[in-house]
């Protein structure tokens, strides 16, 4: 097992990291703010997917174009899932609000199935971005670079949203305490309308990325990366925005390690193995690594 | 410009405040005072529309030559806009924010940037330790600079009347004091007082007229200086011999 081998596959979590971080993001941004475990959340991965494969092979819109319809279609479809299935049921028991995260996931799910087919879609990008590029003997796609260089450029204007801005104060304030925020006159249904389209836009976006890594789709898709990323925000801890880029990053290397370092045989347990991860770290850390002391919202 | 008759407010299915009436004037200082369980949070839960009552009315004036407005229809967020402003019972300081973000969002509802930069000067001159504390969070803030964040923060809005509900909560003697001083300044300089209080003594010695509330009912009411001397007053709230 070489250097050049270990380089390779630590680049390849890195790629994977990327994507399950930005639909962590999207996790921990819904707990955090509305206390919700959002398991429709995967399935805007899935909507991305095939709202860059519709725009980007039928209308053969160039690629930035692309992204940003995606990122607007994601943040759409959350404000919509947010208004027509969680509004309804806000102030009631956390468990109501799970179990309607689960209907509108199926309901999903089954829309995509009715609509586009069961059929797996072939995913191509354009030439220039499937070129490869090798840096010593550490090969990569050009559009790997772009779904890195993109996730960390998303992931700067989001804390940039959060932390600079009047909306992101709002937001902070609103995930600490509902109720006070409402009495300092903060508009809490356009600040959690907010959350859900900015954590769904960044959800579809990595849909974008998965179809470009992986290069086949089906309705069913979000399914695992969403289960994934939800244990990426769980690990880095729920509700926190760094945690949960650290949670992704630290899934998608470990994942990738264990598949790339040991025998092959092991590799059909990766699943398997990120679930040990997780019940292994909430062991030790039952918060996860950088999340604060556990409440529920009265 | 306060006025709430006969409001009636249940909690699920318990009957909280059983037709609760109370009047609060112009620059007035009023204290509402009662056991725990009476009732006096739902009250001031409702008067920020936080809670709905089932039934009764709550007018309020935000200006004295302005007309009236009925807060039962309306959000919390929309009250605030009209000159209420309710400081929590527990500060309800957002403990990961700054003191200097805190401080900011009390005025969330305001787009008059002068006007929010001058009584963000005024709020700093009479809680100096703000000042000295703005870039930390507030969470890392003693019990008494957090209520002292609180009180700041609810004169963020510029409010017409200020809703205090339980601030010695937790307070050492010393803080109790200062801060008390500190309110009589606040209703100096035009802020009209609603003041929910465990410790009835200075609740009363403070405000000019107060209530009591009992079981969800208003069973007293007058000026203060009289409810201190009121022997079974006396006897519940104020610790002892008539």
């Amino acid at each position: 097992m070489t250097a050049d081998y270990i380089a390779q596959q630590i680049v390849n979590g890195l790629i994977l990291g990327s994507m399950y971080a930005l639909v962590a993001i999207g996790f921990s941004m819904i707990y955090g703010i509305v206390r919700l475990i959002n398991f429709a959340h995967g399935d805007i991965v899935m909507i991305g997917a095939f709202v860059t494969l519709g725009l980007l092979q039928s209308l053969g819109a160039p690629l930035p174009v692309v992204a940003v319809g995606v990122l607007l279609s994601g943040a759409g479809m959350g404000i919509a899932v947010e208004r027509a299935a969680f509004r309804p049921m806000r102030g009631a028991p956390q468990v109501t609000g799970f179990i309607a995260s689960l209907a509108v996931s199926i309901m999903l799910q089954n829309l995509g199935i009715l609509t586009l087919t069961a059929q797996p879609r072939n995913f191509a990008f354009p030439d220039y971005l499937q070129a490869l590029i090798h840096v010593g003997a550490v090969g990569f796609r050009v559009i790997d670079v772009v779904i890195m260089l993109s996730a960390v450029l998303l992931m700067g204007l989001l804390l940039l949203l959060v932390h600079r801005t009047r909306l992101g104060m709002a937001m902070r304030a609103t995930a600490e305490n509902l109720d006070v925020a409402r009495l300092m006159g903060i508009p809490i249904n356009r600040t959690i309308r907010a959350a859900f389209a900015v954590g769904s836009g960044l959800a579809a976006i990595a849909g974008l990325m998965w179809g470009g890594k992986f290069g086949q789709i089906d309705p069913l898709l979000g399914y695992v990366p969403g289960l994934k990323s939800f244990v990426a925000a769980v690990i880095g801890g729920v509700g926190s925005i760094p945690g949960a880029i650290l949670g992704g990053y630290v899934l998608g290397l470990a994942e990738v390690l264990f598949v790339g370092l040991l025998p092959p045989i092991y590799s059909a347990f990766r699943d398997a193995f990120v679930f040990a991860a997780l019940i292994l770290i909430l062991l030790a850390l039952p918060n996860g690594i950088l999340g604060k002391a556990a409440e529920d919202r009265a | 410009m306060l006025k709430v008759a006969d409001v009636h407010v249940y909690r699920g299915r318990t009957h909280v405040l059983k037709g609760v009436s109370l009047e609060v004037g112009r620059g007035d200082i009023v204290a509402l005072i009662g056991a725990n369980g009476a009732g006096k949070t739902t009250l001031l839960r409702t008067l920020s529309g936080l809670l709905r009552p089932r039934q009764g009315a709550i007018r309020f004036q935000p200006r004295a030559d302005g007309p009236e407005v009925d807060l039962t229809r309306l959000a919390a967020e929309d009250i605030v806009g009209l000159g209420i402003s309710h400081c929590p019972e527990g500060r309800g300081v957002f403990a990961r924010l700054s003191v200097r973000e805190n401080l900011l969002i009390g005025a969330y509802r305001r787009r008059d940037r002068g006007g929010i930069e001058e009584d963000y000067r005024r709020v700093r001159a009479i809680f100096p330790i703000l000042e000295e504390r703005a870039g930390q969070a507030a969470g890392s803030l003693s019990g008494g600079e957090q209520e002292m964040l609180a009180i700041g923060r609810a004169l963020m809005s510029r409010p017409a009347l200020l809703i205090l509900d339980e601030p010695s909560l937790g307070l050492g003697p010393m803080v109790v004091a200062r801060l008390f001083d500190v309110l009589a300044e606040i209703n100096r300089q035009g802020v009209t007082l609603l003041l929910v209080e465990q410790n009835a003594v200075a609740a009363l010695n403070l405000a000019r007229r107060g209530y009591v509330l009992e079981t969800g009912r208003m069973v007293l009411a007058g000026p203060s200086a009289e409810l201190l001397e009121d022997p079974n007053v006396r006897r519940a709230y104020l610790g002892g011999a008539a």
